[in-house]
């Protein structure tokens, strides 16, 4: 057993820690934010430069060959930085499903443009009726002669305002609208007549967008995959997804917790430092508690997130869970032991608490995966 | 003991009911409805039209505008005008500074200040808190130096709510250093547009403004608007904090809040079927419904031992610290309940609704995530959960 980072991944920690700190301070971050874009291509182009767009892909693919352990580390320092460019969407998400799907041909078309930064991807799986429930695709891919007209909808694509290409689920087969089977992916890019797209700001200052696409031609080519076989490896990137997404939530919550023990040593009431008070001070051991739990939970996460299905999906689930609950911990804790300045927009930690909360939203809450860990129990 | 309402009770709430459904304009019962927050307009439109029916002030004695209810009454008014989800009446003016002049006020303050609070003309903030001086509010720092005929006031106030609406600001300064830090605190009125008055937004996490830091520099404040005696200050800020109390449990909204997370938890699926069906998810919501029904007893409880003659002694504190818990766990499931859709940020929406524009998935789904960050403010502001649990350790269990 061995739960060190190895070479490789203490290095990247290093540099993507070193970048956070020299590049990515909180104003910055914010003014950003507030930019039209959202985020910066500059650091986007960074990120690239850095090796880090083609972290997942195989090396014969023009990537690096890493993994979610690998993932992990940087996920991690961003979580520490808040960072807003669309590395879930467009490669943990996005880019790991569609070099796991594509063809030789297909990849060699676009891979190199996903790792030079040139070009961005976003995943539309998801949809009004569909909750956090995968099977349930209700969209349709009607083929048609050498093509496939598209309808359906799709719901809060993260990144899916600026996208180049849409990874689009639809339905060509299955029995109703809840069917593993029959499950296609689609590659489409964003300026395809009959797509609709309707972007906004995310409460976290992300972005998404809404989808809408009625009888939109792709070609035969923009198939990923088999037809009516996408399904498990949706399932795997949700399941890449969350590793990623608990080692953010994890970033965040070290930098809430370090926040709010300086703030509890330095804010004075009554005379006292504040942390004086042993209320507060057990507040924040169970921070500290849920903090270190967290860790735990996201290394298990990304060491899990390879394996054979049934266990990946359990323990991934089970990490969802855990990390869903720690962050609201963690944020309400936050925002409570900073009194009012915690509410305040001006200060970090109202941001982090944000980014939580929508983390466990993303790829299905807490309540969702403790459902689906409950009936793994059966 | 008789917990039912009796049918006089019953009759006044079908009569309240009645005066909301004709009165309440549609326009901003629309804005109400769709979650938007209100603005100044907004709430002195809706305080004027309980003011023209008399029912503005419920808890003042009659003769100077109250309406003579008893306690249970005035409850069921709340419970009314919190199922309409009409804009809530702003304390400032109404349940904080009207008692405190009936009570401190001298007779020239009373008959300067009552009629333009009962009619919503003048607007006023509470200017207690400070940088420095939060839940230790003895501490507070801002000077009022005796100047003659007035007081030279510098310092600086903060998390003023709607201080940028404000006409006026009832205010605690420091008036001595000497002795106990509580005797050298004095109470005064003061007008926002007074030179050296600078009020400075405050956005807070849900992106929009409604408090302010308040900057006083060499503000002059006549003397004749010094509440009570000078040194006072800490005994009417107590009395006012007594009176508060049994308000703050925000029963009747925490109601409506639940019957609106039903209805949104009817439209929502989840698996093929409305998520009120799922029964993990409803089982959580009966649980909050528990703790609220056993809230709203015990703040029966207390008014009825009003009624009796008992004042709520500080377990009312108790009524804050549920309260405020139960609101907070309200927010929460309602914003769980959109899943994904909790997420778009739209602050136009917020601030007026979705008007024409199509929304972006439910219609009500928009306010529900900044909703819940809002409310975090419930547990820190009108002395914190910590403080209240220090009360009643002290006072209560004196411990
Ligand atoms: C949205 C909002 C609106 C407000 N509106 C107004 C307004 O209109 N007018 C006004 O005057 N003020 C207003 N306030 C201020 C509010 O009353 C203060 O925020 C509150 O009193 C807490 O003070 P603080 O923010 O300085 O926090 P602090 O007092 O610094 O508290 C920080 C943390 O320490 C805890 N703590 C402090 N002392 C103790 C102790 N002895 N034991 C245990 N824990 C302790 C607190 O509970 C809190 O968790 C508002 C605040 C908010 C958030």
């Amino acid at each position: 057993m061995d739960y060190q980072l190895n070479e490789l991944q203490q290095m990247l920690q290093q540099s993507a820690e070193k970048y956070i700190e020299r590049d990515y301070d909180f104003l910055t971050r914010q003014s950003r934010a507030a930019s039209d874009l959202g985020y910066s291509q500059q650091q986007w182009q960074q990120f690239a430069e850095l090796g880090w767009l083609g972290l997942p892909f195989n090396e014969e693919d023009g990537g690096f060959g890493g993994g979610a352990g690998e993932i992990m580390v940087l996920m991690e320092a961003f979580g520490r930085g808040l960072v807003l460019e669309p590395y879930l969407a467009s490669i943990v998400l996005s880019g790991q499903l569609f070099a796991r799907l594509g063809n030789t041909e297909q990849k060699a078309d676009l891979l190199p443009k996903l790792i030079d930064g040139s070009c961005k991807l976003a995943l539309a799986h998801s949809e009004p009726g569909s909750r956090y429930e995968l099977e349930r695709v209700q969209s349709k891919a009607d083929s048609n002669d050498a093509s496939y007209l598209l309808s359906g909808q799709k719901s809060v694509v993260l990144n899916g305002n600026d996208a180049d290409y849409y990874l689009i689920s639809a339905r060509t087969g299955g029995a109703g609208d809840i069917d593993a089977e029959g499950i296609s992916l689609f590659l489409v890019a964003a300026d395809s007549p009959g797509l609709t797209v309707r972007g906004y700001r995310t409460a976290d200052g992300l972005q998404a967008a809404d989808l809408t696409f009625e009888q939109l031609e792709v070609a035969e080519s923009a198939l990923l995959g088999e037809p009516g076989n996408a399904f498990e490896a949706i399932e795997w990137c949700f399941d890449q997804g969350i590793a990623a997404l608990s080692a953010e939530a994890l970033g965040c919550m070290e930098i809430l917790h370090q926040t709010t023990v300086e703030y509890l040593q330095t804010r004075k009431q009554f005379d006292t430092p504040i942390g004086k008070f042993q209320v507060l001070q057990h507040a924040a051991v169970d921070m500290f508690i849920a903090l270190s739990q967290s860790r735990s939970m996201v290394y298990l996460a990304a060491d899990r997130a390879d394996s054979a299905r049934d266990q990946r999906r359990a323990a991934l689930s089970a990490a969802k869970n855990f990390i869903g609950r720690a962050g609201r911990l963690m944020g309400q804790s936050a925002t409570q032991l900073h009194g009012g300045v915690g509410m305040s927009d001006e200060l970090n930690v109202s941001h982090y608490f944000k980014r939580l909360t929508t983390i466990n939203t993303w790829l299905g809450d807490d309540n969702h995966h403790l459902a689906q860990y409950s009936d793994s129990l059966l | 003991m008789q917990l039912d309402f009796t049918p006089e009770e019953e009759a006044f709430r079908l009569e309240v009911r009645e005066f909301i459904e004709a009165e309440y304009p549609q326009p901003l019962r629309d804005k109400m409805n769709a979650g938007a927050a209100p603005n100044k307009q907004d709430y002195v439109t809706w305080q004027q039209i309980l003011h023209r029916k008399g029912w503005i002030a419920p808890r003042w004695p009659e003769q100077y505008g109250g309406t003579g209810w008893s306690p249970t009454q005035s409850y069921i008014f709340d419970e009314e005008i919190s199922a309409a989800q009409t804009p809530r009446v702003m304390p400032f003016g109404l349940t904080m500074l009207g008692p405190v002049l009936l009570s401190f006020g001298s007779e020239d303050q009373k008959q300067q200040y009552l009629p333009a609070i009962l009619d919503s003309t003048t607007w006023w903030c509470q200017g207690y808190s400070e940088p420095d001086a939060g839940s230790d509010l003895a501490s507070l720092k801002t000077q009022a130096v005796d100047k003659g005929d007035h007081y030279l006031v510098n310092g600086s106030k903060i998390w003023t709510t709607y201080a940028h609406y404000a006409d006026k600001m009832f205010c605690l300064v420091r008036t001595s250093s000497e002795g106990r830090k509580q005797q050298g605190i004095s109470f005064v009125l003061l007008d926002m547009n007074d030179p050296g008055v600078e009020v400075a937004p405050i956005i807070t996490n849900n992106g929009l403004h409604t408090v302010n830091q308040v900057f006083l520099k060499d503000v002059k404040v006549p003397k004749e608007n010094l509440v009570g005696e000078e040194g006072a200050g800490w005994t009417i800020a107590k009395y006012l904090l007594g009176h508060e109390r049994t308000v703050i449990a925000g029963v009747a909204a925490s109601k409506q809040q639940m019957k609106r997370l039903k209805t949104i938890a009817e439209q929502e699926t989840q698996q093929g079927q409305p998520l009120w069906q799922d029964n993990r998810f409803r089982d959580r919501v009966a649980e909050v419904s528990i703790d609220l029904l056993a809230l709203e007893q015990t703040n029966m409880r207390v008014l009825s031992d009003e009624s009796a003659g008992r004042g709520p002694g500080p377990e009312a504190s108790l009524l804050k610290i549920r309260g405020t818990e139960i609101q907070q766990m309200i927010t929460e499931l309602l914003a769980e309940a959109v899943g994904y859709y909790g997420l778009p940020y739209h602050k136009e929406v917020l601030l007026s609704g979705w008007g024409e524009t199509e929304p972006v998935g439910p219609d009500y789904a928009a306010p529900l995530l900044p909703h819940y960050f809002d409310w975090r403010k419930s547990s820190i502001y009108g002395g914190s959960n910590e403080i209240q649990k220090n009360i009643i350790a002290k006072a209560v269990l004196g411990l």
